[in-house]
């Protein structure tokens, strides 16, 4: 594994084998807190994202590694016509490791190809994310303690959010999955998602519209916010953006040990009286995401 | 109407009817050197109206240009006004530079000197896809 620039690009077993690195550095921070020394990680941050960006130099941190890096294209060479393969070239001879992300779907993979170091797709558009899916995996596995036999309620913008579709296709892959589609009809799942995913790897599922109506079934609710950004339509985006708000209420019939997740930022999708409730995991949902870098970081490091 | 059969060549047949400048153009069989015939509606019994390509030299022709534009393509090799060979052509795997990507967000739309390529990703449906952003061939 020399890049991570797709979640596909990663069998099960180096899932696994991330899920395992990342649950030792939990419990022994100590041990891994110069296995980065002298080396650099470079965020490359074309679009701002200030929650991955901090994640990535953190876990780099902890790794007693160093960062460099921008974090908008104004403040890099892109603002003055440079290609991204020169940008990524040049990056290669201060950096071991690069992280990159960027407005414009399949840079990353560009980048990739012109590389010599290893480039890790920290979001690419409404495309990938692989990270934040690895994340979620880690999150899953240590509030659950499995990654198969799960029914999982997916709810929110189901159409854009790639962070949805990443983490529909990386479930897939285990035994016994279900999935609940919960969406406003404008927002429901792609066909491609369900012919080339769900159907394809005969995974059981329904849609519907109404948040409460599988409630009890659920082992893991996964909120997501409608994304301003991918729409083109202003008047959509306003119509849509509260269309679900998670409240105490609506949790009434869920299940004791139901993990409630969320990529964040959140806005108004899940109120904030469901911070205080014990399968609120979306703040630490966060912190597994500091782990599971530094597990990455390792990886394409080639660092035990 | 009659056109001359050809002695050293390739006839490409079958291609769907108003499809024949598209093979033209793509395949730029007005660069060549040798005659060209493109018939237009020509009677077909298994087509009703189909096109046909004549080409009087035997050259090589892209087959994954054909495959994508028209995979019901029928190719003919003549030579010494023998038909040598006889093949359908199939969707390719991979296109280059043949289309370009219309997602406005794909990396395609400003990064120079970036081939655009597609990969098949669903025969059935003859879905392509993007390799970069993902995002299928309208």
């Amino acid at each position: 594994m020399k890049n991570l620039i797709d979640i596909k690009d990663l069998s099960v077993e180096e899932i696994d084998e991330l899920i395992l690195t990342a649950r030792d550095i939990i419990k022994n921070k100590e041990k891994y807190s110069e296995k980065c020394k002298g080396k650099k990680l470079a965020t490359l941050f074309f679009e701002p994202s200030t929650r991955t960006r901090l994640s990535f130099e953190a876990a780099m941190m902890e790794l007693g590694g160093n960062v460099l890096g921008f974090s908008s294209a104004d403040s890099s060479s892109t603002s003055k016509g440079e290609s991204i393969s020169d940008t990524i070239k040049v990056v290669g001879y201060y950096a071991d490791i690069i992280a990159m992300r960027h407005p414009k779907e399949g840079a990353p993979l560009v980048a990739s190809l012109k590389s010599d170091v290893p480039i890790i797709n920290a979001g690419d558009g409404g495309h990938n994310h692989p990270t934040q899916t690895l994340t979620d995996l880690l999150t899953i596995q240590c509030e659950k303690n499995r990654l198969d036999n799960l029914t999982i309620g997916l709810c929110g913008d189901l159409k854009f959010g790639r962070t949805v579709h990443s983490l529909i296709t990386a479930m897939s892959r285990y035994k016994n999955i279900k999935f609940v589609l919960i969406s406003p009809k404008e927002l429901n799942i792609p066909e491609y998602i369900k012919k080339e995913v769900l159907d394809k790897n005969n995974i059981e599922y329904v849609e519907t519209h109404n948040i409460e109506e599988y409630m009890s079934e659920l082992d893991i609710l996964y909120m997501t916010r409608v994304q301003k950004e991918r729409f083109f339509n202003e008047d959509d985006y306003v119509r849509l953006k509260d269309y679900y708000i998670l409240n105490k209420e609506k949790l009434v019939n869920a299940k004791n040990d139901l993990c409630i997740m969320h990529p964040l930022p959140r806005v108004n999708e899940i109120s904030t009286d469901v911070d205080d409730d014990e399968r609120a995991c979306y703040f630490r949902q966060a912190n597994y995401g500091k782990y599971i870098r530094m597990a990455l970081i390792l990886k394409l490091l080639d660092i035990n | 109407m009659n056109i001359d059969s050809i002695k050293n060549g390739i006839v490409i047949d079958h291609i769907k009817a108003k499809k024949g400048m598209e093979i033209y153009r793509a395949l730029k069989l007005d660069e060549l050197d040798c005659s060209v015939a493109l018939i237009t509606n020509a009677k077909s019994k298994k087509m009703g109206r189909k096109d046909i390509i004549k080409i009087d030299k035997a050259i090589d022709v892209n087959l994954d240009i054909l495959g994508f534009i028209d995979s019901n393509i029928t190719i003919n090799i003549v030579k010494e006004d023998n038909l040598t060979e006889k093949f359908h052509v199939e969707l390719p795997e991979k296109i280059v530079n043949l289309v370009k990507c219309q997602n406005p967000r794909c990396i395609t739309s400003i990064e120079k000197n970036l081939d655009q390529v597609f990969y098949l990703t669903d025969k059935e449906n003859s879905v392509y896809r993007c390799k970069y952003c993902e995002m299928s061939m309208k």
